[in-house]
């Protein structure tokens, strides 16, 4: 009996999974076919897909690049295929691609002046690295500083004294807020600042500047607002708009939070009244309606005048992003702040907004690429952004009849420019993750 | 004798208002607002000035002037013998409509993205997140343009509907046809029609008005139906069947006013070279609401995306515990819940939406911006009165859709402690 028994003294090995679990099989299975109904899904999406992609993968990949006209694309493709079939005539971007990015300015009118944007756009990507990026050593705000009067400088041309002279009207007006705010609290200290600054501006730079070009010429060919076009002003507008908004919307969202009725109304009223309108009846405003506002010996650019309505429109939506921020941080932060004795805007510059900001980073990097997008409406009121070159290209006898080639690539600069920025505000916000809010 | 020294007697003096915190508000706020009346003092004055010497007092009587311009896409009667005063409410008519037309649409087309963005097949879920991406990573207008260009561009003009072979064909048994000059779709027409009931400014019929009447009042039924179950469930603990009662309610009455009234529909026929009868949707119309549409419906999926993932696991698998079905899970656990995340970004999808369709403009659909700050403002030319009553309009649009959708997520709010 005994050696009929059997009795297992050893673990059987572990058998591998079943070839339909793992690996491509086992992924598919999971993923696209894990029921009836899925199935189904899958098939008829994938076959949708393959439709769709069969009709636009040949038109982008086969399309022309060196062409003359539109008919010289069509006479082209007539002599390649015999059944008729065309493709996309991307020489329209070749022929066309100083035009779209650099606009008139820069390119048909006056040859060889591609390096100022150029080396504008190069200047700002430096600008931007110590904001962009926590590792870069922080000498290079220097670089950031210049940039904000190099730039313009770069883009609009004439002599160089006069933002050199502007920046060091503002340096006047830091040093000046800084002895003022040692006999005065902040609040009397900032108009006393401005003050300073504003009658620095108005007395000194003309004089200093006009003084400065007559030892030394240093001028760049002026180009005028109006031929400032293509992606050079989107990227202009977008710039602008970003970086002058940002203190702007910390005023008005620190208003908004105040205790002080009439600052809160003020701020309220103001951010309510520019979100509650489309951002294109306050370009109408900035086109049609600012010369009425000014006195009328003042002839504001209406580039400059865009410019200006835009970044309160940016200022009104980031605020409430900040406004959001600032509600979100625990009462203690406040409460805190008060126990050790700080001022105000000791505590708001040391404690609140460092937080504040931090966690509203995602919601104001929104509201950039939203403001870059929103440059194209400046198309409506006849400057000349991308969209409203392509009008003009489209005008041109060489060119009529093309639209999908123009608009994709416009498309396709947008969409990177905005894609970059999101993934970016993403991988920031992982960074400054610190495993509490 | 006592120690205690009487505190120092209160005495306000001038340096308070600077040095001490409780009057220093008042003083801040004293500047700040004289700042600011000095400010809006010199625009105004400027303004003022400015347009004396143009010789335009600021007035509004020119909404009283002849439009003479026409406007081919219209939900009110208006021709352009009619004043600049009824062009712009014909013009904000529109931009009403196309809102409505694109927060609809773009409402549905979000809640199935956003569920199918959430699908465990992989192939779907990524094809939304690819077209999420790439639609609100482009400008809307951009959109726009390529929507109304599509529609001109791909469909057939109305001539090629016409001959014995035609190259075109209407769709759906012959009721809708699709043209590059707007899409033709059924109109609802009464044989026994009640007429119009005039509002003064515009006509409203008054077939409308009875058939809103009537599910108004089949609703109020279909209440008092579902009250009547509760007390019979809270009575018995037997809770009687109420759909197939509630349906009734709903639907019969309904139909014996659509027979009373002789409802029957108008097919937009071929005659000469356009369509005639049927309701025209004009290419423009059509191209901005798809433009729209596709632009914001991107940010509505983001939105339930994120508000259905806001609700912790925790809950959907104590409602299974419960043994409540998946499809009561959803709508009695974590629909609920999810709403509360999804709402407040609906209404400000909603409001951007709104202020999008000014863009209008841009390809000639007759919406409050072309009508108002378009066509009448350059024949009368008066800028200043102009764009201050669009961005006046539009400021109470806003605040009136941002109003109600507050009261209404303010009632679905969890209500803690």
């Amino acid at each position: 009996m005994s050696d009929l028994s059997y009795v297992r003294t050893e673990m059987l090995p572990q058998k591998a999974p079943p070839a339909t679990s793992v690996g491509v099989v086992g992924w598919l299975r999971e993923n696209l076919f894990s029921s009836v109904g899925n199935s189904a899904l899958t098939v008829v999406t994938g076959a949708l897909l393959l439709m769709l992609l069969s009709a636009i993968l040949p038109w982008v990949f086969l399309g022309i690049w060196d062409a003359e006209s539109l008919a010289d694309c069509r006479a082209q493709f007539a002599e390649m295929y015999a059944d008729g079939r065309t493709y996309a005539c991307w020489a329209v971007i070749a022929d066309r691609w100083d035009q779209i990015m650099f606009g008139y300015s820069f390119g048909n009118l006056n040859e060889g002046l591609y390096w100022r944007p150029l080396l504008g756009l190069a200047l700002i990507l430096v600008a931007l690295s110590p904001i962009l990026y926590p590792n870069v050593p922080r000498i290079m705000y220097v670089a950031t500083a210049a940039t904000l009067f190099l730039y313009p400088w770069l883009i609009w041309g004439g002599s160089i004294w006069g933002p050199l002279t502007l920046a060091m009207c503002i340096i006047g007006g830091i040093v000046a807020f800084r002895f003022a705010s040692q006999v005065m609290i902040t609040a009397f200290a900032l108009p006393v600042a401005i003050v300073v600054t504003a009658v620095l501006i108005m007395v000194v730079m003309g004089p200093l500047s006009n003084g400065l070009a007559s030892v030394a010429a240093l001028e760049l060919q002026p180009v005028p607002s109006r031929e400032v076009s293509g992606f050079v002003l989107s990227i202009t507008i977008g710039i602008v708009a970003i970086v002058a908004s940002l203190p702007i919307a910390i005023m008005l969202a620190l208003g908004r939070q105040s205790d002080l009725f009439i600052v809160n109304k003020l701020s309220t009223g103001f951010i309510e009244i520019i979100r509650g309108v489309p951002l294109i009846t306050l370009i109408f405003v900035a086109t049609v309606l600012m010369k009425y506002f000014l006195p009328s010996h003042i002839d504001l650019d209406p580039v400059v005048a865009v410019m200006i309505l835009v970044t309160l429109f940016t200022a009104a939506y980031i605020a409430e992003v900040i406004r959001g921020g600032l509600a979100a941080l625990p009462k203690g932060q406040y409460e805190a702040a008060d126990a050790l004795g700080l001022t105000y805007w000791q505590a708001q510059r040391l404690i609140i907004l460092p937080q504040a900001l931090k966690i509203s980073i995602p919601g104001i990097v929104s509201n950039f690429i939203s403001v870059f997008k929103d440059t194209t409406l400046v198309s409506i009121v006849a400057l000349n952004d991308p969209l409203g070159i392509s009008g003009a290209i489209r005008s041109n006898s060489d060119w009529n009849g093309i639209v999908w080639e123009l608009y994709g690539f416009i498309a396709l600069v947008f969409w990177i420019f905005c894609f970059s920025m999101s993934r970016y505000s993403l991988w920031l916000e992982r960074q400054l993750q610190t495993g509490h809010r | 004798m006592s120690d205690s020294v009487a505190p120092p007697k209160e005495t306000f003096r001038l340096s308070m208002l600077l040095y001490d915190s409780r009057y220093r508000g008042i003083t801040i706020q004293f500047v700040v607002l004289v700042l600011v009346l000095l400010a809006l003092g010199w625009l105004a004055r400027n303004a003022a000035v400015n347009l004396a010497a143009l010789g335009k007092p600021l007035r509004f009587d020119f909404l009283g002037d002849t439009a003479s311009y026409d406007i081919n896409q219209r939900l009110i009667e208006y021709t352009s013998t009619d004043s600049h005063g009824r062009a712009v409410l014909v013009g904000l008519l529109n931009t009403l409509l196309v809102a409505f037309m694109g927060c609809a649409a773009a409402t549905i087309l979000g809640v199935i993205g956003g569920v199918l963005r959430l699908s465990s097949n992989w192939l779907v879920s990524r094809l939304v997140a690819l077209y999420v991406e790439i639609f609100r990573n482009v400008p809307v207008l951009l959109w726009i343009f390529v929507c109304m260009f599509t529609l001109t561009a791909i469909a057939p003009a109305p001539r090629a509907f016409r001959g014995d072979t035609p190259e075109a064909s209407m769709l759906l048994w012959d009721s809708m046809a699709v043209t590059n000059r707007g899409i033709y779709i059924p109109e609802p027409l009464f044989s026994r029609p009640l007429g119009d009931l005039n509002l003064g400014v515009f006509n409203v019929s008054i077939e409308l008005i009875v058939l809103l009447a009537v599910l108004a009042g089949s609703l109020f039924a279909m209440k008092w139906n579902n009250a009547r179950a509760n007390r019979i469930q809270t009575e018995t603990g037997d809770r009687p069947n109420t759909m197939w009662m509630n349906i009734a309610i709903v639907i019969i009455p309904f139909l014996l006013v659509l027979i009373a009234l002789g409802f029957h529909i108008g097919k937009p026929e071929l005659k000469g070279f356009n369509f005639k009868g049927g309701i025209n949707m004009s290419a423009p119309l059509i191209g901005l609401w798809l433009g729209l549409t596709l632009y914001t419906t991107t940010y509505i999926i983001e939105a339930v995306r994120s508000g259905i993932q806001a609700v912790s696991k925790g809950q959907s698998e104590a409602a299974f515990a419960l043994g409540l079905r998946p499809g009561r899970t959803m709508s009695l656990v974590i629909l609920p819940q999810a709403l509360r995340v999804i709402i407040p970004q609906l209404i400000s999808q909603y409001l951007n939406l709104t202020k999008n369709s000014s863009l209008a403009v841009a390809i000639g659909y007759m919406d409050l911006v072309s009508t108002l700050g378009g066509v009448t403002l350059n024949q009368t030319g008066r800028e200043m009165e102009a764009i201050l009553m669009l961005m006046a309009i539009y400021l109470t649009i806003s605040l009136t859709i941002s109003g109600t959708m507050n009261w209404y997520n303010n009632r679905v709010k969890l209500v803690e402690r």
